[in-house]
Order: C-alpha cells, then sequence, then structure tokens
C-alpha cells in the first residue's frame, strides 16, 4: 500500500492538473497529429509531472503541463525524425514566409468563409513549426504571451514574432483553398 | 512606426497584449496606413472565425482512466470508518453496493436476510439527512411522535447517564414493513435500534452477528424484536443492549 505521504501527493496532483487534460490532450493533438500517439504523449506528460510535481512551483500549472508535454512530443518527433521535423528545428522555409502578402488586392478586405472545425483543425495541422505550436497555444489553448513564453521556453517577443507570422500563413493558405474552391 | 513592426504589433493589440503606450502607436500607424489597417481587419476577422469553430479536442475516457490508474491509489479495502463516511456523504454508489449485498444474501435464509436489511437500513439512515425523522434528546418527545406511525409502540429510553445519548426516532422499513428506529449515540457513532412487534413472546437471549464491518445485536422480549446496530465494537453494543435492557425492566417494574 502507498505511503500516505504518496497519497496526499496525488490527491493534491490530481486536483492541479486533472482539470486541464482536455487542454493538454489538445495540445498533443495538434503537435503530433495522431490520436493515439497524442495519448501517449499526454500519459507520460502526467507520469512525469507527477515525478516532479515536488518541485512544482508556480505559477501556472496549464503552461507547466504544457513545457513537459512539448519535452515529451520533441522525443516523439526525434523518434518519427525521418517524417517531421522537431519543434525545436532551425524553421527552413517556414521562416521565409512574409508575413504578409503584397499580391492581396488592396485595402479590400476579403471575407474568410465560415468552415467546419474539421476543416479548419487541417489547415492549422499543416502549419510548420514553431508556428503551430505557438498559434494552438494562443489561439486554442487561450495562453497569455507570457505563458507561452514560458511553456516553450522563448523570449516574448519571440512569441509575438511566431505569432503573426503562424496567423499569416493560416490566412495565407485558407484564402488559397478558397481560391481554389472557386 | 514602420509597416513590419506594426504587422507584428498589431497581433498583440489584437490580443489585448499591449501596453498603453504601443497601443497607441499601433493605432496610430493604422490609422495613417490602409494597408496595415486592412491587416489588422482581416486578421480580426478570422480571429472571430476561429472562435466560433470548435477547434478544442476532448480526452478519451479512456485516456482520463489510464492516467488515473498510473496514480498512486488509497487502499482498496475500506475500512468501516471510510465505508460510514462513504455512506454519510450519500454516494450513490456505496448506496449500490448496500444493496447489492442485500439481494446477494437474499438467497440465504430469513435470520441471515433480515439482518442484511437492517444493515441496509442503518446504512441508508447514515446518509445525509436521512437519521432522524424527530429530533430530540427527551425520550418524552420522541416516543410520542411513534405514534399512529406504526402498529407497535417502540420503547424509547434516554440512555444518555449510562453513555449513550438518545438523539431521536425515525420510521424505516424492514422485511416490508413500517418499523420503528429510535436513533441513540456513543461518541461519534451512531446506533440504530429497530424495534418490531412479533407474533411470539417468546423470550429470545441477545446474540451479536457481523455483517460489512457492522456489529448486529438481535434479542426478542415482551413480544417485541430488537436490532441494535453500529460501527462500535461488539462489546460496546452489548454493554448498550445490557444498559438498554436494565433500564426497561426498571421501568416496567416501577
Amino acid at each position: 500500500m502507498p505511503a500516505n505521504d504518496d497519497l496526499q501527493k496525488a490527491q493534491r496532483f490530481r486536483e492541479a492538473a486533472m482539470p486541464y487534460l482536455d487542454d493538454v490532450y489538445t495540445l498533443a493533438r495538434y503537435l503530433l497529429r495522431d490520436a493515439s500517439d497524442a495519448e501517449d504523449a499526454v500519459q507520460e506528460c502526467y507520469l512525469r509531472a507527477l515525478k516532479h510535481f515536488d518541485s512544482y512551483r508556480g505559477p501556472a500549472m496549464k503552461p507547466w503541463l504544457f513545457a513537459i508535454l512539448r519535452n515529451v512530443c520533441n522525443a516523439e518527433y526525434a523518434r518519427r525524425a525521418h517524417r517531421h521535423s522537431a519543434i525545436e528545428d532551425t524553421p527552413g522555409a517556414a521562416e521565409q514566409t512574409p508575413i504578409w502578402q503584397e499580391t492581396e488586392a488592396g485595402p479590400e478586405t476579403e471575407m474568410l468563409r465560415s468552415r467546419d472545425a474539421g476543416a479548419i483543425r487541417k489547415l492549422i495541422d499543416a502549419l510548420a513549426e514553431p508556428f503551430k505550436e505557438t498559434f494552438v497555444l494562443r489561439e486554442i489553448n487561450n495562453l497569455s504571451y507570457r505563458e507561452i513564453a514560458e511553456a516553450a521556453g522563448v523570449p516574448v517577443g519571440t512569441v509575438m514574432s511566431r505569432l503573426a507570422r503562424a496567423r499569416a500563413m493560416l490566412r495565407a493558405a485558407w484564402t488559397a483553398e478558397e481560391e481554389q474552391a472557386r | 512606426m514602420t509597416c513590419d513592426e506594426a504587422r507584428i504589433l498589431l497581433h498583440a493589440l489584437l490580443d489585448n497584449e499591449l501596453d498603453a503606450g504601443h497601443a497607441r502607436e499601433v493605432e496610430a500607424h493604422i490609422a495613417s496606413c490602409p494597408a496595415c489597417a486592412a491587416e489588422l481587419a482581416s486578421q480580426h476577422e478570422m480571429k472571430r472565425v476561429l472562435a466560433d469553430a470548435d477547434l478544442r479536442y476532448t480526452a478519451p475516457s479512456s485516456l482520463r482512466a489510464r492516467i488515473e490508474a498510473s496514480l498512486p491509489q488509497p487502499q482498496r479495502q475500506p475500512t468501516r470508518r471510510s465505508v460510514l463516511r462513504g455512506f454519510a456523504m450519500g454516494s450513490a454508489v456505496s448506496a449500490l453496493a448496500a444493496s447489492g449485498v442485500v439481494a446477494l444474501v437474499l438467497r440465504q435464509d430469513d435470520q441471515q436476510r433480515i439482518l442484511s436489511e437492517v444493515v441496509s437500513a442503518h446504512l441508508r439512515s447514515l446518509q445525509a439527512g436521512h437519521l432522524i425523522d424527530v429530533v430530540s434528546t427527551d425520550q418524552h418527545t420522541v416516543k410520542p411522535w411513534f405514534n399512529g406511525k406504526l402498529d407497535v409502540a417502540p420503547p424509547v429510553i434516554d440512555l444518555t447517564a449510562q453513555g449513550f445519548t438518545l438523539v431521536g426516532g425515525r420510521l424505516d422499513y424492514i422485511d416490508a414493513r413500517a418499523i420503528g428506529a429510535v436513533v441513540y449515540k456513543r461518541r461519534q457513532h451512531v446506533i440504530n435500534l429497530f424495534v418490531a412487534q412479533t407474533a411470539s413472546t417468546e423470550h429470545r437471549l441477545p446474540k451479536t452477528q457481523s455483517m460489512q464491518g457492522f456489529n448486529c445485536r438481535r434479542w426478542g422480549e415482551r413480544g417485541l424484536n430488537f436490532w441494535a446496530v453500529s460501527d462500535i465494537g461488539g462489546d460496546e453494543l452489548a454493554e448498550f443492549v445490557d444498559k438498554f435492557e436494565a433500564a426497561m425492566k426498571a421501568n416496567v417494574e416501577g
């Protein structure tokens, strides 16, 4: 039978971390693009989080869990190295994508058609790292810039530029798809 | 501010992440730059469309269960106290377990069935708000309360001086019949004394049985059957029954 301390720790951990399971799973799904890989990663993330729970000093549980999940996912990326690039990889072509397209016809804003969630998820999935991660943390997991910086271990300025680029890439992909559909 | 700077900072503006000074600067640039204003508008619109879509995933319950299973678990064998607490909280799961026990024992003989019903009734009584219908430490309040509710007048005796505090009475059902329950407390432990009429007037000696960690002491006297149920020890429960019978005799004789 586990010692009483372990039980109390497990209970505190349960209360602190389990409410964010959907958030962590959501990030894992976008990062790994595979349901069963995401499940494995989330489980590993919670195991590691429990192990290091004693040294957890805050400030917020969500970014802390996300930081652990990133490490787990990077290990998974390393495993599939031949297929995908890791979050930490030096951004290649994606970094060269202009933040805005000069081709846009003047100040008239083209309205985006509402799309179903599945189609939007595909567009987000196609974003290159580390932009996708930044975008998901901000737009879907609702982290502040400072929390994203903590989770990803980069300065807030980097978060800002990555987010600007992620949104520009997403919008470009979105409008390109709509062009094709026409 | 250049357009390149504005193209990054307008996102922080959209996300309410800019301090007032920087926000003013970006707004000033946008007011004078139609291209950047268009970019802000289109990004604003995309944010709106994204906010409308449900882009989150829900963790499968199997994953939740896997993680729960990997956490250190409390001991599986519930102690008497934890069973009590579970029922005190009115846990539906525990109530189900209790009725399952009843179902299991039904095949056994009548005595055993009644014992399990008595224990179940005791467990039900420990659920929040089920213990007492009439709250009183005064036997002269509790006793008349049973009038007209039962075909028998359960003896209600205050045993506070003997260390068992009368806390009230309750109607319960055993063997599909209404039955009186007189409730006592010993420290924090509840004792339910169930009283039912019986056809036989024979005197039956007290006998203690245990079920689910509860002790039940049963005896027959003066045409009544008694069941005292509690989680206190068997010797303490026997003491309660002795004190109760002694007080009864004193009442009858006096």
